[in-house]
């Protein structure tokens, strides 16, 4: 066991180190500073582009696709270097270099990698996953949203349907879409994944209200959408597998980011609790804070070992779910406690204030992290029948064909 | 970064599980507290002679020279088995108290032999009720006056290493006419605690000062281990039971409400052994980092075992609560490790106290 860097790795970073200092000064976006969508996707673009040029984009990605090759543990490492500065990296570039770009190197034709690799890394290329739909989230393959064959022997596909929570669709050039393209099979085999030009005729985007008061997320209304048929990623029916790839790309991906519990430690001692002392001498604050604290760096060390068996080539599977599982329900109970240890003064907002601000938002957002890329329950789901070998969930519609599904 | 155990270290866990598998199966733990045994006296011979024993111990001292990673696969595996052994008390806490804070005369007298398990030795620091790190049993002029209690493994220790006043630390020999050992009756029925009363018992001051926070912060990190390999024992003997039983025409084990339960003490296990193992780590190779590592340890392990022993038992319904069934064992041990070396709240106390711009702020 051992956490200092290998020589190589030593190496790897200085270069990640003396390069970033030199480039990512100039696209730092301050934290709190507001910008419109458009200029924040504008900013993701350019930094991608820079990264381009100084060889950084795509790391993992073979050479002669574009990318630069690296080991798994480089990525990591770059990351960690590049996490030191505040700039623009929002879903408009992990969509694209976390799920399209795997599934397009998995699936895709010659031609396709020519089309959409290189210029994803260059920034010229941004993406929405075009997946969920109102009535398919954690139950994916139950999917609405079809796709037939246009009857003038184009070739080319009819897309109709509804999808959601796409992240960023409003201003990406490009989605990945899967839809079904054959109802008389059971619902996994009927499945066809496609990537779409966002300018498509008969593309909607419409912003969802969110509960944050944000709009990032989308729903996308397709209304006979032409696509041709040289952009159907992988045969007709192989739309399942080719969404596997993409999920397992979100759950490595998803880290332990924003944890505030420092935050929190310095704020419940600072903060007088009226008997002359501060809130940290509170048991039940001490034992929470700490309990989080201890959760956290386990969290992190996990992750490492998973790190680990990536960098020796083996796979952590449903492994990789148990840090999300973890870390997003510690996310919620940790800004539920800054939130309450603010007391009253937690559920307002003052002008200047914005850790406040911050902690309200946390808050809101962690609902979203036991949610998305796998909600909670799936994800034990997945822990006990991969990692646990325990029976999978009774399927009552595995081998019904889906147009005799009821419901 | 490879943060994983070296092939040689995962060997040697796979050495202890398979020994203890051989020797400490459940039948034999039921014996034990049928013949209220204090200890599984075969089974500690055999950890001597495979050399488990002075694992950690120095090898100028008859020991292997290996490290803490060592040492915790070691207990993650007397941990899985419930072993009715004193490992912590002789090995982690009495040898590595000696090694820290001893003469060298006290470790050329005593490694060799708790290496060799010729000689047992435990550690003695509460004082009953109040806090667990007592400090009323005095040393004045090589004498010892006061008591110790609850002590675990006392009736078969040679030796004890005593918390005094002043957090100094004295060797004591148990068998002599100044000390009063009285077996107490005992939650863990495989781990007997004592009294120990000193009555101007010769006792022999530890030059070392100041090692006791290391001394029990290595500790903590140890008893994670144990608890991590104990939880997982739960989950796998947990999850065996509800596939094979049958209920509602099917296996208990396809039902969600235990399905969802067992995969959060995976979570919870997995986190605390990536926890000792950075514990480890430090303790081995960065002491800087070993008091919040500890203490993170400390909690996660408590946690895991907590919840694993707990729902082991209501996964079997009734049969859980009979003697013949095999969650007992942990459901018991649970309880004395989760307050050994400081229950929750003094490890909790400790994490914080190790934060970043925290020391010494924090009672």
């Amino acid at each position: 066991m051992d956490f200092n860097d290998s020589p190589e790795e030593a190496a790897f970073r200085g270069e990640a180190r003396a390069w970033l200092a030199a480039h990512a000064l100039a696209h730092e976006i301050p934290p709190g500073a507001k910008m419109s969508d458009t200029e924040e996707a504008a900013r993701g673009r350019a930094w991608i582009r820079e990264l381009y040029e100084g060889g950084w984009s795509g790391l993992t990605f073979a050479r002669e696709l574009g990318g630069r090759g690296a080991s798994g543990i480089e990525a990591v490492i770059f990351a960690e270097e590049e996490s030191r500065y505040h700039l623009p990296k929002g879903p408009f570039v992990s969509i694209g270099t976390g799920m399209a770009l795997p599934v397009i190197a998995r699936h895709g034709t010659e031609d396709q990698k020519a089309r959409f690799v290189e210029p994803t890394l260059k920034g010229e290329i941004t993406w929405c996953q075009l997946f969920s739909e109102p009535a398919a989230g954690s139950d994916l393959a139950g999917l609405r949203t079809k796709a037939v064959r246009a009857d003038d022997g184009s070739g080319d596909w009819i897309v109709n349907g509804q999808k959601v929570w796409s992240s960023w669709a409003h201003l990406t050039d490009w989605g990945i879409l899967v839809v079904r393209t054959d109802p008389t099979v059971p619902k996994h085999k009927g499945l066809t994944f496609f990537l779409v030009d966002m300018k498509t005729p008969g593309i909607e985007t419409r912003p969802i209200r969110q509960i944050s008061g944000a709009s990032e997320f989308n729903e996308t209304f397709l209304t006979d959408v032409r696509i041709p048929d040289a952009n159907r990623l992988g045969a007709e029916g192989e739309g399942w597998a080719c969404c596997m790839t993409v999920l397992m790309g979100e759950r490595l991906g998803s880290g332990t980011h924003r944890s505030g519990i420092a935050t929190l430690l310095d704020y419940a001692a600072a903060t007088p609790d009226g008997h002359g002392g501060t809130m940290l001498d509170d048991g039940a604050v001490r034992q929470q804070l700490a309990e989080a604290l201890a959760e956290e760096q386990g969290e992190r060390f996990f992750q490492a070992r998973l790190r680990t068996m990536v960098s020796k080539g083996e796979n952590p599977g449903a492994l990789a779910g148990m840090v999300k599982l973890a870390y997003a329900s510690r996310y919620q109970r940790t800004s539920g406690l800054a939130l309450e240890l603010r007391g009253l003064a937690g559920i307002v907002g003052e002008a200047g204030d914005s850790a406040t601000g911050d902690v309200q938002y946390d808050y809101i957002y962690s609902t979203v992290m036991r949610i998305a890329g796998g909600a909670d329950e799936v994800l034990r789901n997945q822990i006990a029948e991969r990692v646990l070998a325990m029976p999978g969930e009774v399927r009552m519609d595995k081998d019904v064909p889906f147009e005799k599904l009821t419901g | 970064m490879n943060f994983d155990l070296s092939d040689e270290q995962k060997m040697l866990g796979e050495q202890a599980r398979a020994l203890l598998a051989d020797l400490s199966p459940f039948d034999r733990l039921r014996q034990l507290i049928d013949s209220n045994a204090d200890w599984d006296e075969p089974l500690w011979r055999a950890l001597a002679e495979m050399g488990f024993l002075g694992a950690a111990i120095p090898e100028e001292h008859g020991g292997l020279g290996l490290g803490a990673l060592d040492l915790g696969v070691i207990m993650e595996a007397l941990g899985a088995a419930n072993a009715a052994v004193p490992f912590m008390s002789s090995i982690i806490l009495g040898a590595e108290a000696i090694r820290l804070a001893g003469s060298d005369a006290q470790k050329a007298a005593w490694l060799p032999r708790l290496a060799s398990g010729e000689a047992v030795a435990t550690f003695a620091y509460a004082e009953g009720p109040g806090p667990v790190f007592a400090t009323g049993t005095k040393l004045e002029g090589g004498k010892l006056s006061g008591s110790k209690f609850p002590v675990a493994d006392a009736g078969v220790a040679n030796i004890a290493v005593v918390l005094v006043a002043g957090s100094d630390l004295a060797l004591v020999e148990l068998d002599q006419p100044g000390v009063r050992r009285t077996k107490l009756d005992s939650f863990d029925q495989l781990r007997p605690h004592y009294r120990l009363d000193f009555d101007a018992a010769t006792a022999d001051p530890m030059p070392g000062r100041g090692k006791l926070d290391q001394l029990i912060d290595q500790a903590a990190v140890q008893a994670a281990f144990e608890a991590a390999g104990a939880a997982e024992a739960c989950l796998f003997m947990a999850r065996d039971y509800a596939l094979e039983r049958q209920i509602f025409g099917r296996s208990l084990a396809g039902f969600q409400a235990i399905k969802h339960k067992l995969a959060d003490v995976a979570v919870a296990t997995e986190l605390a052994r990536s926890n000792a193992y950075f514990g480890g780590w430090a303790a081995q190779s960065s002491l800087d980092d070993l008091p919040a590592a500890a203490a993170a340890a400390r909690l996660s392990g408590i946690k895991c075992f907590e919840m694993a022993a707990r729902e082991n038992l209501q996964v079997h319904g009734g049969i859980g609560y009979t003697f013949e069934a095999n969650c007992h064992f942990y459901y018991r041990r649970e309880r004395m490790l989760a307050v050994h070396l400081g229950n929750r709240g003094f490890w909790a106390s400790r994490l914080l106290a190790a934060q970043p711009g925290r020391q010494g702020q924090v009672a």
